[in-house]
Formats: structure tokens, C-alpha cells, sequence
């Protein structure tokens, strides 16, 4: 019989809460690396705080911040070869921006333009998913293909705890397994789903445990360690370019504002638990703290890093806004490779509509 | 006079040997879906295929619908060209959001960086009691949904030739063949079903209706199984003096409205059939195509012939009760004619 309460389970960690861990396994970053990795941490944390803000002045659409869970994301990317490709959904910008995104990009996508949806052809970065769980396949099927192409990149499918309640979510994992193709599934578990705490999107005692059911492996890592993050998805990584197959990360997170723009976590979850993970187990802290121990970082630097990518984030804006060009027309662009008749004939009739200014 | 050299192939053979060329003109090209390896297709599409490229390329893949789908869009986003083969078209229900929110969408939500040149191969149609969820043609469900291609081709000629065009278009295609036309040893023997088919490698084009009969005295639009009864009732009609035109739609999306409105032109009468749904369906859309561009060439109200807004019944005579044929075609025509 399996019992999962027979199982062990045990939390890949590198790095606690205080920035302290084994010396040995601490020696093997490197300086820069861990400077590197800080300074992405710390400026998407920037980034985001910013994002919120725009979208409360009513400069950007709805948004979906990831603050908090920036060690799953950028420890993850950073153990990427530049041509893997990622799967994002809706709350990977961190993510994206690490695997290459300009951040003018990010403007533009969150401005509603037409340019900001189109990754530029030199990242592998499929558009932003904004269905639970769709991507799970479609990073199954990419990985499927280098595999069949005799490629060497492997695909990485970001989701969260609420992803793996949907369908989608189990037959990736079957079909992934059963082909033995190189997708790593990497769930940030940040708790919630919207409003939904995770023991009620699941009765297993851990998401990465479901790797099992799939005969593929699952590893549980400590999402708010960047450090174990990267050490576990390089493995992950590495093993998938050997040909081992598939692997189920579950990053333990914790999503320290709203799900979106659009909703008001005080009403799901109080204020103390969010102090609790605010305070005790923020990923920016501990790095940090590791950081200043080794002599590589002092508040001098970091003031004047916020203050760099602040000027970025306000630079960038400025690149996506200054020549917003487009028109209402645009609308029937991209519906096919090239457009129907029926397309085109709707197309014209609304530049003529628009020439004679009945619409704007 | 020369005398024409037939070669004879039933629609499922000529499906298969489409997808035979494409695979060998092109590496990319790769079939998946529910027994479509060794047993080659519940419906005989891809016979021989598992023998001839083997378990790499002609795949079989466990019952998930979803998983399948999902997984030919990010294999067509990294460059490859999948045929898909959801074995019933009713099965949609389990993998329409791979459908309809993904294939459909991810080229314009990309802004045309992503290509997705997939094939959706599914078998459609009704007429051997094989009940509710087994018998729909949901021509309309998917002609519905901006994105794709959708096509139902009614002879082995156009199977083949609309198949190779198929896997040549750099969009998503919905590639509905109707199992009674695949000519299958289990099914019912019709003549429809078997046809020339030329040796080498050949295109119809997507979004081309054609006049399959020409006439004076009325329009009749039928696609896939319905044309073949239109044909039948056509005959029926000429015995009475009408001179019917025969329109096979052959695709749903793009739709040729120039073939048609040309046609009443001509004839000033449209009778519409169709295997799919009364309500909402392909011969609502042609109906008011004629009304909006054609309605002045029109003698008489358009008249629509198609599934009444029931299930299809397992029960024989309630299935053919409520499917088309000659019969009521040609009594439809017959009431349009004399009005």
C-alpha cells in the first residue's frame, strides 16, 4: 500500500531564513554570481513595486505582481542556457525579463500594444499564458520537438499551485513521462490561487509528491532560496539535456501582494501571516544577508542600485511610450499568416468608416 | 478519343497517401493521435503511415485529447508541422480550450511571431447509428471561432489534394472528413466514396467552393455527405424539368460567397443543406450572406434544409428521420421551385 503519510519529504534548502547554510555548499557561488543573482532580485522587486504603481495611476492595464517570489524565478532562469526556451504565465515577468525581455517590451505588452505581445525572434519565450495551466502542453510539445529535431534545449513550464487542479496540468505530466522529453514543470507553490488557499486546491501533503503518479521525479525546494532554486533546476536541467526525461519542481513560495490589480487579498488571508513571510522569510533578505557577510554588498550600493533601475524602469517607460503609434484597423492583423478576403474586406471597411471619422 | 486512366482510391486512402507525401517531401511533418500507429486510424487515415516512418513519426498517444493538441502547438511553435487526428469531432468537448483559446489565438496573440501550421484531423458525420456523441458534424462550432481554417471535403480527389494544401498552410487547419465517404469495409458501400485520385502530389485550394453541377432553375449548397445527396436529388429534379446547380462548399472557412452569390445570379433561387444543426449553422450563414449581398437576385425566400436542434438519435429510423437526403432535398427544391 502507499500511504503518502509514509513518505518522507523532504525541503531542498540552501540558504535559511538568516542567510545562514553549509559553509562547503555556500563556498561553490561564486562572488559574482551572488552579486548577479542579488542585483536581478532586487531590481525586479523594483520593477514590480513600480508596475503596481503605474497601475494604480491608471498608466498600464490590469497586473499581476510577483513580489515575493523572485528567488523562485530569477535562482530558476539564471540556470538556463539562453536558447531554452521558457513558458510563462501572467506573473513570470521577473522571470522573462531575466531570460532576456527588454524591460520597453514589458511596457508596451502591459500598455496593450500590438508589439508588446510579439517576443522578439531571438528569445525562446513563448507568449504570456494567462489560461491555468494551458502551458504545461504546449512546453510539453516544444520539448517533444527539439527532441525529435535532435536539439539540445530544454523547455521550462512555469505555473503555480492552482495549475495543478486543472487537467491540463496531468496530462502534460503523463505525456511528458510517457515520451521522456526534456520540459522541466516548475510550480511556483505561492499559496493561493486568487483567493483559494492551497490545502484546498489539494489533499497531497506536497505538489512535487504528484510527480510520482507520472513516473517521473519531483523534487521540493525552497522557493524563497535562490540559491537552492538554482542549484536544483541546473540538475533538473542538466539531466533533461542528457536525456532523463522530465522533472516536477515545486518552489515553496509565498505571493506577498494581490493575485491581481483586480482583487483585495485582505479579504482571504490576514495580515499577520503575510507579516510573517514579509518580515521572516523574505528571498531578498537572506541573499542579502549572505551578501554583506562576504563583504560584497553595503547599503551604499544598494541605495544607488534602486536608484539605477528606478531611472531604467522610468527610461524604459519612456521608450514604450514615446511613439505609440497604431490604429483602430490594427484589430484584424495577425489573424492568419496572411488575411482572408472576408478579413480584408472588414478591414477596409472600417479605414473607411474611419476616414470619414465615424470611428476614432 | 482518349480514354482517361482511373485511378480508383477510397477516402481514406486518399487521405493517407496526402499525408505519405508530405512526410516524405518534408521532416517536419509528423502524425499523432489515438491508434493512428499500427492500427492506422480507426477510420483508416493513416494506414500504412506506422509502417512506412515508424513510431517516431506516426505516434500513437495515450487517450488525451488535450494533451495531444496542446502538445502540436509547441511542437509547431518550434517549427515542426503535426497532424493531429481527434478521432471523433463530438470529443471536442475534452480539449476545446487547446482548440479554440490556443490554436486559434496564439498567432495573433504573439503578433504573428508564432506560426502554428497544424493539422486537426477529425472524423465527422452520422448515418450508421453509432448515437449522440458519435454522429455530429459541428461543421459550425468550429467555422465559428475566428483563427482557423475549417474544411470538409466530399470526394477522395479533394480529401487528397485539400489535405496536402493542408499541411503546406502555415495556419491551423480543421480537416473534417466524413466517415461514410472514407469508404470503409465496415460501414455502408457508396459509390461517393471511391474516386480517382492522380499518383503524385497535388493541392485543391482552401477556400474554393465548386460548381459540381451546373444549372439554371435553382442553387443548391451542400458540403461533404450532403452534397452527394444533392447530386442524387439533382438527378431526380432533371426528371422533372429543373435544371438544379450544385454548389460543394468544400471549405467553411475561408468561405467563397463569390461562387454562391454568382450562382443565384444565375439561378435566383438558394435552397441551403446541411448535416450539421438547423439554428446558428452554415446554412444560417449562407442565408444571410444571400440576404445582405444577393438578396435582389433572389425570386423567393432562401430555404434552409439541415439536422433539426435535436442530439442525433441511436435509433435507425429516428437517426435517418432527422440526417438529409435526396428525398427531402428534392421535395425542399421542388416547394422553392414552384413558388
Amino acid at each position: 500500500m502507499f500511504d503518502q503519510n509514509e513518505l518522507r519529504f523532504e525541503m531542498v534548502q540552501l540558504l535559511d531564513e538568516n542567510g545562514n547554510g553549509d559553509e562547503q555548499e555556500l563556498a561553490s557561488f561564486s562572488d559574482e554570481f551572488l552579486v548577479t543573482l542579488y542585483r536581478w532580485m532586487r531590481k525586479v522587486r523594483v520593477i514590480d513595486e513600480r508596475l503596481l504603481k503605474m497601475q494604480r495611476q491608471g498608466r498600464i492595464g490590469t497586473y499581476a505582481p510577483f513580489s515575493g517570489q523572485e528567488a523562485a524565478q530569477i535562482g530558476s532562469v539564471l540556470a538556463l542556457r539562453k536558447d531554452d526556451w521558457i513558458f510563462p504565465s501572467y506573473r513570470e515577468i521577473a522571470a522573462c525579463l531575466a531570460h532576456g525581455l527588454p524591460l520597453a517590451q514589458i511596457f508596451q505588452y502591459v500598455r496593450g500594444r500590438v508589439m508588446g505581445r510579439k517576443m522578439p525572434e531571438d528569445l525562446n519565450i513563448f507568449p504570456t499564458q494567462i489560461i491555468i495551466g494551458a502551458q504545461t502542453l504546449h512546453a510539453t510539445g516544444c520539448a517533444w520537438a527539439t527532441k525529435l529535431k535532435g536539439e539540445t534545449q530544454v523547455s521550462v513550464c512555469y505555473f503555480g499551485d492552482g495549475a495543478t487542479s486543472e487537467g491540463d496540468f496531468h496530462e502534460a505530466l503523463n505525456f511528458a513521462s510517457v515520451y521522456q522529453v526534456p520540459v522541466i514543470f516548475f510550480c511556483q507553490n505561492n499559496h493561493y490561487a486568487i483567493s483559494v488557499p492551497v490545502h484546498k486546491q489539494t489533499a497531497s501533503r506536497t505538489i512535487a509528491q504528484k510527480a510520482l503518479a507520472y513516473g517521473m521525479k519531483g523534487v521540493l525546494v525552497d522557493g524563497n532560496d535562490a540559491l537552492a532554486v538554482y542549484k536544483t533546476m541546473k540538475q533538473a536541467v542538466e539531466a533533461a539535456r542528457n536525456g532523463e526525461g522530465p522533472m516536477l519542481i515545486e518552489a515553496l513560495t509565498y505571493r506577498l501582494g494581490p493575485h491581481t490589480t483586480a482583487d483585495d487579498p485582505t479579504k482571504y488571508r490576514n495580515a499577520e501571516e503575510v507579516e510573517q513571510w514579509k518580515r521572516k522569510k523574505d528571498p531578498l533578505h537572506r541573499l542579502r544577508v549572505l551578501l554583506e557577510k562576504r563583504g560584497l554588498w553595503t547599503e551604499e550600493q544598494e541605495e544607488a542600485w534602486v536608484a539605477q533601475v528606478n531611472e531604467e524602469v522610468t527610461e524604459a517607460y519612456e521608450e514604450a511610450t514615446a511613439n505609440e503609434t497604431g490604429s483602430i484597423v490594427d484589430v484584424f492583423d495577425y489573424v492568419y499568416g496572411k488575411p482572408s478576403k472576408l478579413l480584408q474586406e472588414q478591414q477596409q471597411e472600417v479605414a473607411r468608416r474611419k476616414q470619414r471619422k465615424e470611428v476614432r | 478519343m482518349q480514354k482517361t486512366k482511373q485511378r480508383l482510391l477510397t477516402g481514406n486512402k486518399a487521405i493517407a497517401e496526402a499525408i505519405r507525401l508530405e512526410m516524405e517531401r518534408d521532416p517536419n511533418v509528423f502524425v499523432m493521435g489515438e491508434d493512428v500507429g499500427v492500427y492506422g486510424g480507426i477510420f483508416g487515415a493513416t494506414e500504412g503511415l506506422f509502417q512506412q516512418f515508424g513510431p517516431e513519426r506516426v505516434i500513437d498517444t495515450p487517450i488525451s485529447e488535450t494533451a495531444f493538441i496542446g502538445a502540436a502547438i509547441g511542437a509547431a511553435a518550434e517549427g515542426m508541422r503535426p497532424i493531429v487526428e481527434l478521432m471523433f469531432v463530438d470529443f471536442f468537448g475534452v480539449c476545446m480550450d487547446q482548440i479554440y483559446n490556443h490554436m486559434a489565438k496564439i498567432p495573433y496573440m504573439s503578433g504573428g511571431r508564432v506560426k502554428l501550421p497544424i493539422v486537426l484531423m477529425t472524423a465527422v458525420g452520422g448515418g450508421y447509428s453509432d448515437a449522440a456523441q458519435h454522429s455530429q458534424t459541428l461543421y459550425a462550432t468550429f467555422a465559428h471561432l475566428p483563427g482557423m481554417k475549417v474544411v470538409a471535403p466530399s470526394t477522395p480527389y479533394d480529401l487528397k489534394g485539400m489535405m496536402i494544401s493542408a499541411i503546406r498552410d502555415d495556419n491551423p487547419v480543421v480537416f473534417m472528413y466524413h466517415k461514410t465517404l472514407q469508404g470503409l469495409g465496415w460501414m455502408d458501400q457508396l459509390d461517393a466514396s471511391v474516386g480517382h485520385v492522380p499518383e503524385e502530389a497535388y493541392t485543391v485550394p482552401i477556400g474554393k467552393a465548386k460548381v459540381v453541377r451546373e444549372g439554371t432553375d435553382i442553387t443548391i449548397v451542400g458540403i461533404q455527405m450532403t452534397t452527394h445527396h444533392v447530386l442524387e436529388a439533382a438527378k431526380k429534379l432533371e426528371q422533372h424539368g429543373i435544371q438544379a446547380e450544385v454548389i460543394d462548399l468544400r471549405s467553411l472557412v475561408p468561405l467563397d460567397r463569390e461562387t454562391i452569390l454568382q450562382s443565384i445570379k444565375k439561378t435566383h433561387r438558394l435552397l441551403v443543406v446541411d448535416e450539421d444543426y438547423l439554428s446558428y449553422g452554415m446554412t444560417a450563414e449562407i442565408a444571410a450572406i444571400a440576404a445582405e449581398e444577393g438578396l435582389y437576385d433572389l425570386d423567393a425566400p432562401v430555404r434552409r434544409l439541415a439536422v433539426p436542434d435535436v442530439p442525433i438519435p441511436y435509433s435507425r429510423p429516428l437517426e435517418q428521420f432527422v440526417l438529409p437526403n435526396a428525398d427531402k432535398i428534392f421535395h425542399e427544391a421542388m416547394k422553392l421551385v414552384n413558388e
